[in-house]
């Protein structure tokens, strides 16, 4: 289906390859995975197979690409659109029209169709998708998972042989991820279809994937093969192959599922220790908020949350999009005043405060971190954040460069990776040193390093004193990071305890290693690995 | 008979006919300052749009219309009465204190103010919101971004830059309020140029990003693949688009401004609607794009379009018999009533009936249909 021969790319300006030497045969109905870290090319790799790379990119390409048979090189990305449906990193910034059924038929429209086989392709696009619900609904209106599944069938409807997707599941909750997964594994196996995704988020899809494609980074060669096999050595891996690593199982699992039947033995190993118990900070009261209640319009958005935050904090805030998750945050850092109950940051009501004011008491890094910069240097973003706190002229400068050493001072914010430009936020925010940090969303984009980072981060952040509160859908990042958990529903705290009470048992919001080693209440392969070398010590 | 003939089956109506009956309507109103057919002709959009408008964001337009013309009513008056010096009547109203000015401006501060510069102001004002609102009634009932689905072959890409602005234009204004909000977090209070260049700053490179995006993914999804023709062809359809749509112009404001040349109306008209027709027949052949679930054109369309057409031609014939019951010549007089234009725009009420009812999701249908009709043992077995 797919043969790339020798492919390199390089873009017109920079000053080496993104992909160089790439050989790569993928035969008709596989799942390939395209694994590796942010900038190591796996967007590019995507963008070749349809030919926007180099079509529509601009730059170089070497060596031949070969889709179904077409060379890319005489052939557009529109000649291939009834070969390939691509679907890019935001599905909402590639719909065109404005309802599900116009979006579906929009790319038949284009190839020029007769109206019944459109009209038939249609239904059956929306049933297979189980979209006949929304037929109706404005794209905009939907939730992620539905935006996903439209983009899914708007390329399906031109009946392509090959689907590329570009981080499918990255924005979306863990339900809604399952749903779009469960959708591309049917039409694997129903239809037939080859399927091509790369993903971050490895322990979501590396169970479906018959191949993992490793981009190793610049100036090492692409590794193609089982996913077992190739996991075992890779620097990105999900946490279930971690502990397979760490127990050394051989074959690796790549599922709960295939972890659970191995993890017996290890099970009974770890049975007479004792998970660390997580310290309870014991920090002063930092903030407060009591019987909130909010609502936008007609939508309902709070209907009486109680939340205390003390100094030492990680606290992780989960639920389903649309729990109230972001409003919360909006009203503890005063964008949005309750219309009932009592938010005191500090002692004082964020919503009173002057915006001057408010960044000394608290920060908050919203889900485009992007929307907090302007300035078209690094070093003059960090510059007029010290002009804004009145901090010592370079703190903030000195700041960033801890959270992520050795990004060039005079790159754009925009063409910094979505890690480093979270961590550019986030030190532009922590200049003024605010007790309490809100984090929205933190973890959407970035790899499994970028992840490690960030935890590190928020770690030594509350070591320092500061409460932190993250709202997000990322369970291992609140596996890895968070002391406290609140899962919101329909804008009511619905669970409030120390991480492992209120994950562990839960099915949607339990980590891998939790699910494995249930009912032993563990929950990071880092955990295991510690126990494990301690329980060898001291025997 | 098919369903779409049907005035009773539920489907939304061809947005085309829509704005045929309120650009009609709106033309109408435009020939005339007599409040009673103005008047009527805002009773009736009022009526259609209560009776037949979705339940959809763009519903609401008509109401958004109604307020703006107030507005404009209200100032209007207030310019005419404080402002002007000309064309006050001999009843004096009020007194207000006033400012002397130099009487060359034409221009007064103040002063009296009468009662048929009031009214004056009034009725032009009731006309300039009269064809205000026919333009709200049509957003509130055909949505303006369908009528663009209609737009024919050879001007597509014209027709799809307009989608793209009409989602990109709300995109920016919600993109704006996030930013704001968000520069709040780096302590900034204060507003100013300043501000506004770092609002802008984020919000541009934002829609920037989106645009190359969309158009990403219109390429990868075959935008343009059967849509190319030679050079010559292409501008061939451009000339006679764009001559024709200019001579469609003329003849448009020849036909309603009643104070130009007979040959410049219908004539110039006619010859530009041949050379647009033309235009995009030579420019449809070129693109192999096809249509999906295109509207149909049906009796209900007929019916609404047509009852529009009528009530125009009612009133322009009217205006041209009696003129002098169209353009008062005593303001302060009780106005008269045109007895033709009268009847023919109570004929434009025909789509509160004829245009069918708007769909409502079956989900939510289902229930309601089991209530008013269907025999409970069917439901039961």
């Amino acid at each position: 289906m797919i043969e790339l021969d020798r492919v390199g790319v390089t873009y017109a300006d920079a000053p080496a390859p993104v992909l160089a030497g790439v050989d790569l045969d993928v035969p008709e109905g596989e799942l390939v995975l395209v694994v590796g870290r942010t900038g190591s090319g796996k967007t590019t790799l995507l963008r070749t197979l349809n030919g926007l790379v180099p079509h529509f990119s601009g730059g170089t390409l070497h060596g031949r690409v070969l889709v179904d048979g077409r060379d890319t090189r005489t052939h557009r990305p529109r000649d291939l659109a009834d070969v390939v449906g691509y679907v890019g990193q935001d599905p909402l910034a590639g719909f065109v029209t404005d309802t599900v059924e116009e979006e579906l038929a929009y790319g038949m429209e284009s190839l020029g169709l007769p109206s019944d086989v459109m009209r038939k392709r249609v239904e059956e696009t929306l049933d297979l998708l189980g979209l006949a619900d929304v037929r109706d609904r404005a794209v905009a209106d939907l939730s992620g998972g539905q935006q996903q599944r439209v983009a899914i069938g708007s390329v399906l409807t031109t009946h392509p042989r090959l689907l590329v997707l570009d981080e499918p599941t990255s924005a979306l909750d863990p339900l809604a991820a399952e749903e779009v997964l469960a959708t591309l594994q049917r039409l694997v196996h129903d239809l037939g279809l080859t399927v091509v995704l790369a993903e971050h988020r490895l322990e979501r899809v590396v169970q479906y994937a018959d191949r993992v494609v490793l981009l190793p980074g610049p100036g090492l060669p692409v590794v193609s093969g089982a996913p077992g096999d190739v996991l075992r050595d890779s620097p990105v891996a999900p946490p279930v192959v971690e502990l397979g690593r760490i127990a050394g199982w051989d074959p690796l699992p790549l599922s709960v599922r295939d972890a659970r039947r191995l993890a017996g033995p290890l099970r009974e190993r770890l049975d007479d220790v004792r998970p660390p118990a997580e310290p309870v900070p014991q920090g002063r009261l930092v903030a407060e908020a009591a019987d909130l209640v909010a609502s936008y319009g007609r939508v309902p958005a709070l209907a009486g949350g109680d939340v205390r935050l003390a100094a030492g904090e990680v606290v992780a805030l989960m639920g389903r999009n649309g729990a109230g998750k972001s409003t919360l945050l909006k009203t503890l850092v005063g964008m949005k005043r309750p219309a009932h109950g009592r938010v005191l940051v500090d002692g004082l009501v964020p919503a009173d405060l002057r915006a001057s004011e408010l960044l000394r008491h608290v920060g908050m890094v919203p889900q485009v971190p992007g929307d907090l910069l302007y300035a078209a240097t690094v070093a003059r973003e960090c510059e007029q954040a010290d002009r804004d706190t009145g901090v010592t002229p370079g703190a903030t400068l000195e700041l960033f460069a801890r959270l992520s050493p050795g990004v060039p001072l005079d790159r754009h914010p925009r063409d910094l990776s979505e890690g480093q430009r979270l961590t550019l936020a986030l030190a532009v925010v922590l200049a003024a040193r605010p007790p309490l940090l809100l984090l929205d969303e933190p973890t959407r984009g970035l790899d499994y390093t970028a992840k490690h980072r960030l935890v590190d981060i928020l770690r030594d952040l509350a070591a320092g004193g500061h409460a932190v509160l993250v709202a997000t859908h990322d369970v291992e990042l609140v596996a890895e990071v968070a002391t406290r958990v609140l899962v919101l529903a329909q804008g009511e705290v619905v669970a409030d305890g120390p991480t492992a009470d209120v994950v562990v048992s839960s099915p949607a919001f339990a980590p891998q290693v939790a699910k494995v080693l249930a009912p032993q209440r563990w929950l990071t392969p880092t955990q295991v690995a510690v126990a494990l070398a301690e329980a060898a010590v001291t025997p | 008979m098919r369903a779409e003939h049907l005035p009773r089956f539920p489907r939304a109506l061809h947005p085309g006919a829509w704005w045929l009956w309120a650009v009609a309507l709106a033309a109408a109103a435009s020939r005339t300052t007599n409040p009673v057919p103005l008047l009527l002709v805002l009773a009736v959009t009022g009526f259609v749009v209560a009776a037949r408008r979705t339940s959809a964001p763009w519903g609401r337009a008509y109401v958004a219309f109604l307020k703006l013309s107030l507005v404009l009513i209200v100032v209007r008056i207030l310019f005419q009465a404080l402002l002007s010096s000309g064309a006050q009547g001999p009843t004096v109203l009020l007194t207000l204190p006033s400012l002397p000015m130099p009487d060359s401006s034409g221009l007064k501060l103040g002063g009296v103010v009468t009662l048929e510069a009031v009214l004056r102001a009034t009725y032009e004002g009731l006309q300039l919101a009269t064809i205000l609102c026919c333009v709200g009634a049509a957003n509130a009932l055909g949505s303006a971004r369908r009528l663009l689905r209609h737009v024919p072959g050879a001007l597509y890409e014209v027709g799809v830059a307009c989608v793209i602005a009409l989602t990109f234009a709300p995109q920016l204004v919600t993109d704006a309020a996030r930013v704001r909000q968000a520069h709040r977090l780096r302590g900034r209070d204060r507003s100013g140029l300043g501000a506004l260049r770092r609002l802008a700053m984020p919000v541009l490179e934002g829609a920037l990003e989106r645009s190359v995006d969309l158009a990403a993914a219109m390429d990868a999804r075959g935008y343009g693949r059967t849509t190319d023709a030679g050079r010559s062809s292409r501008r061939v359809t451009a000339t006679l688009v764009g001559a024709g749509v200019l001579g469609v112009c003329v003849g448009v404001y020849g036909l309603l401004s009643g104070s130009s040349p007979d040959w410049l109306g219908m004539p110039v008209l006619v010859a530009g609607l041949l050379a647009t027709a033309a235009g995009i027949r030579v420019g449809g052949r070129r693109t192999g794009r096809s249509r999906y679930r295109p509207d149909p054109w049906a009796l209900p369309e007929w019916l609404v379009g047509g009852s529009g057409v009528l009530a125009a031609a009612a009133v322009f014939l009217d205006v041209h018999r009696s003129p002098a019951s169209f353009f008062l010549a005593s303001v302060t007089d009780v106005p008269p009533v045109p007895v033709l234009a009268t009847a023919g725009i109570l004929v434009a009420l025909l789509p509160a009936v004829a245009a069918p009812p708007t769909p409502v999701p079956v989900a939510v249908a289902g229930p309601q249909a089991d209530r008013s009709g269907a025999p409970r043992g069917e439901v039961a077995a």
